[in-house]
């Protein structure tokens, strides 16, 4: 037998950000790739603590939902699941290039296979470009139109930008959009100018975040000048010094991030074939670019 | 009964057959085998040899409670050694009760159990499958008609997550679940998982403090392991980790049975609880709201001097003593006898507050 579990912050305030873990992990359900799928938080529960005993397969893929290797990936997500042999090297990772590592959880006595976050993923620089076709409500979206991708920045953990400034290199390397930058909102180029980086009259603004909130339903938006106050709401586009804003929501609502998850799972071994079919019917994803 | 003699479908019979075959299959109270010159079929007080397979067939139809509860554990529960299967026999007394017992309590009204605040009823299928009805402890005796149906174990996580004002519930085993909602039929497996949603890792943490294996991690470990933002909270004062526990932990704020203390052979004196399933450590609303406790401990006492009637200070204790049960709402709009009454609480506020929310015009010491 074998289980999925993905990882996700959770919250203690905000009811919806778990939302996204529920529905991707549903998607996943459904799709019977797995014997079992359970979803697990930092704040909410089960805790990661007490979750790889929820599961009765002697086989557990986890996956992190979580946007950037570093702390959360590194450091307390192994720690919580008493992945005892854990070190950040096993991964070989460059800071986005986390795939898996083999371990043994001993107070369950299971294999664990613990896999790179999926915002490290290739297939979420498509993710990113299919928010935009979504928030435009144009399939073809990119001539003319520049896009941002937007992350939390964090002067503690360098890995976090780069996780955004790869997807945003990736994606102006498709060479779709007119211009391509990545912005952040704890550091510099800040997504508070946002107009001052693109020439493009029409900017997508797509944040790089696991689920909606309070950052980006309240902070980016008025940082960027789409509204004076959240509660009254945006337009899509926005107006903003001569430029068209179309702001996207959370990357992480996006349904194509079940595939992304499946991913993940598949390239640590676990064998999910017929089901990534089917899941990419359900959230009309496309195969990973580089496949 | 002869009604329900004949309460075995032929698969049943198969499935028993076969596992003859792999050897003795033995649960509660039935026995079968092969021997070389034919099987042998045993209940109390009954012991059938030397029989053909026809024979074999005719005697387990005679039988059929013993072979479908057999068929039962053993084919539809399965899970040998895991959590859900130790749970669900659990729930019949499985080692309390004879066969014929359960059969008869879960046809007539059902096995019942209470579990946090949900109450769980077995009762009998067909063939000796087994029905679960699940519903809030309140409604217990309430007519189902009165109560909103459910068929998925999924349909549990939005009415598990909002307390009957609306707020969110980020602590899953807090005494706020709402009812009007029951959920009469389920498989065993369907059961196990509204469980996990509705009170998560309890089952697999009941039946490891079953098994004599529950993993307790106490104050000490739990804080020494924190890292980051939490780090800090290995500096909370022993004294005040009690106040954390009365504050968070009590049964009237968790129904989760505290297990760990403030080290392994410290305790804390605020009582556990006395629920079914416990807790083995800290949980993250715990260490998060002991993060800023920590902050708070660490600021010096200061000597203020305030000038209240007996009736204000006393006042103020009810007021505080009203938010930390949570009966505020239970305060009338024109109750100005209760302390905690709105119309009180301002009339105190424009008596003695400044125009800065200082008390008596006390300004606050850094």
């Amino acid at each position: 037998m074998q289980a999925l579990v993905i990882v996700a912050h959770g919250s203690h305030l905000n009811p919806e950000s778990s939302t996204p873990t529920y529905a991707h992990a549903d998607t996943i359900r459904e799709s019977g790739a797995f014997d079992e799928v359970r979803e697990a938080f930092w704040k909410e529960e089960p805790s990661f603590r007490d979750a790889l005993r929820t599961v009765e397969s002697d086989e557990v893929f986890v996956v992190p939902l979580f946007i950037s290797e570093g702390y959360f990936t590194e450091e307390v997500i192994p720690r919580e699941l008493r992945l005892d042999d854990w070190e950040p090297d096993l991964w070989e990772s460059d800071g986005t290039s986390a795939s898996q590592a083999t371990l043994y959880a001993e107070d369950v006595d299971k294999t664990i296979h613990y896999c790179g976050p999926v915002g490290t993923h290739d297939a979420m620089s498509d993710v990113i470009v299919k928010r935009a076709e979504s928030v435009t409500g144009n399939h073809d979206v990119g001539d003319g139109f520049g896009l941002s991708v937007v992350g939390h920045g964090t002067e503690r953990n360098e890995n976090s930008a780069k996780a955004i400034e790869y997807h945003a290199d990736r994606i102006r390397n498709m060479g779709r959009f007119d211009e391509v930058k990545a912005l952040y909102m704890d550091e510099e180029p800040e997504v508070d100018d946002v107009t001052d980086y693109f020439e493009s009259e029409d900017v997508v603004v797509v944040p790089l975040f696991v689920a909606d909130g309070y950052h980006t339903q309240e902070d980016i938006p008025e940082d960027m000048g789409l509204t004076d106050d959240y509660r009254k709401g945006w337009d899509t586009p926005a107006e903003v010094d001569g430029h068209r804003i179309w702001y996207a929501g959370a990357v992480g609502t996006e349904d194509f991030m079940a595939d992304v998850i499946l991913e993940r799972a598949a390239e640590a071994g676990a064998d999910v074939r017929d089901a990534l079919e089917k899941v990419r019917e359900a959230t009309g994803g496309v195969p990973a670019s580089g496949d | 009964m002869a009604a329900t003699d004949a309460e075995l479908a032929p698969d049943q019979f198969e499935d028993l057959v076969d596992a003859v075959t792999g050897g003795p299959v033995e649960l509660d109270g039935l026995v079968v085998q092969y021997e070389d010159d034919g099987y042998v079929f045993e209940v109390p007080d009954l012991h059938r040899e030397h029989l053909s397979v026809e024979e074999l067939e005719r005697v387990a139809a005679a039988n059929a409670e013993w072979v479908s509860n057999w068929h039962f554990w053993n084919v539809v529960v399965g899970g040998e050694g895991t959590a859900r299967r130790a749970f669900l026999r659990w729930l019949e007394a499985t080692d309390e009760h004879s066969v014929r017992a359960r059969y008869d309590a879960m046809r007539d009204g059902g096995i019942h159990h209470e579990w946090g605040q949900l109450h769980v009823t077995v009762e009998l299928g067909e063939v000796g499958y087994r029905r679960y009805e699940l519903r809030h402890v309140d409604d217990s005796e309430a007519d189902p008609d009165e109560l909103t149906v459910h068929d998925e174990p999924r349909d549990l996580r939005d009415l598990s997550k909002y307390d009957d004002r609306g707020r969110y519930r980020p602590l899953k085993t807090a005494p706020s679940l709402v009812d009007g909602w029951v959920l009469p039929e389920l498989t065993s497996g369907e059961l196990k998982e509204a469980l996990g949603v509705v009170y998560p890792a309890t089952v697999e943490n009941w039946h490891r403090e079953h098994e004599g294996n529950l993993d307790v991690s106490h104050w000490r470990e739990t804080a020494e392991r924190q890292t980051g933002i939490y780090g800090v909270v290995e500096e909370l004062p022993r004294e005040a980790v009690e106040w954390v526990t009365e504050a968070a932990c009590v049964d009237s704020q968790c129904l989760k049975r505290r297990e760990w203390e403030y080290d392994e052979d410290d305790d804390l004196e605020t009582p556990g609880g006395d629920g079914p399933f416990p807790c083995r450590e800290p949980c993250s609303l715990v260490v998060a709201a002991a993060r800023k406790w920590t902050k708070l401990e660490e600021e010096e006492e200061h000597t203020y001097e305030f000038d209240l009637t007996p009736s204000e200070k006393e006042q103020l204790e009810a007021i505080v003593d009203t938010v930390s049960e949570g009966r505020t709402d239970e305060i009338r709009e024109a109750d100005v006898y209760e302390g905690a009454n709105r119309y009180r609480a301002r009339y105190l506020r424009a008596k003695r507050f400044d125009e800065d929310g200082n008390l008596c015009g006390v300004p606050t010491e850094e």
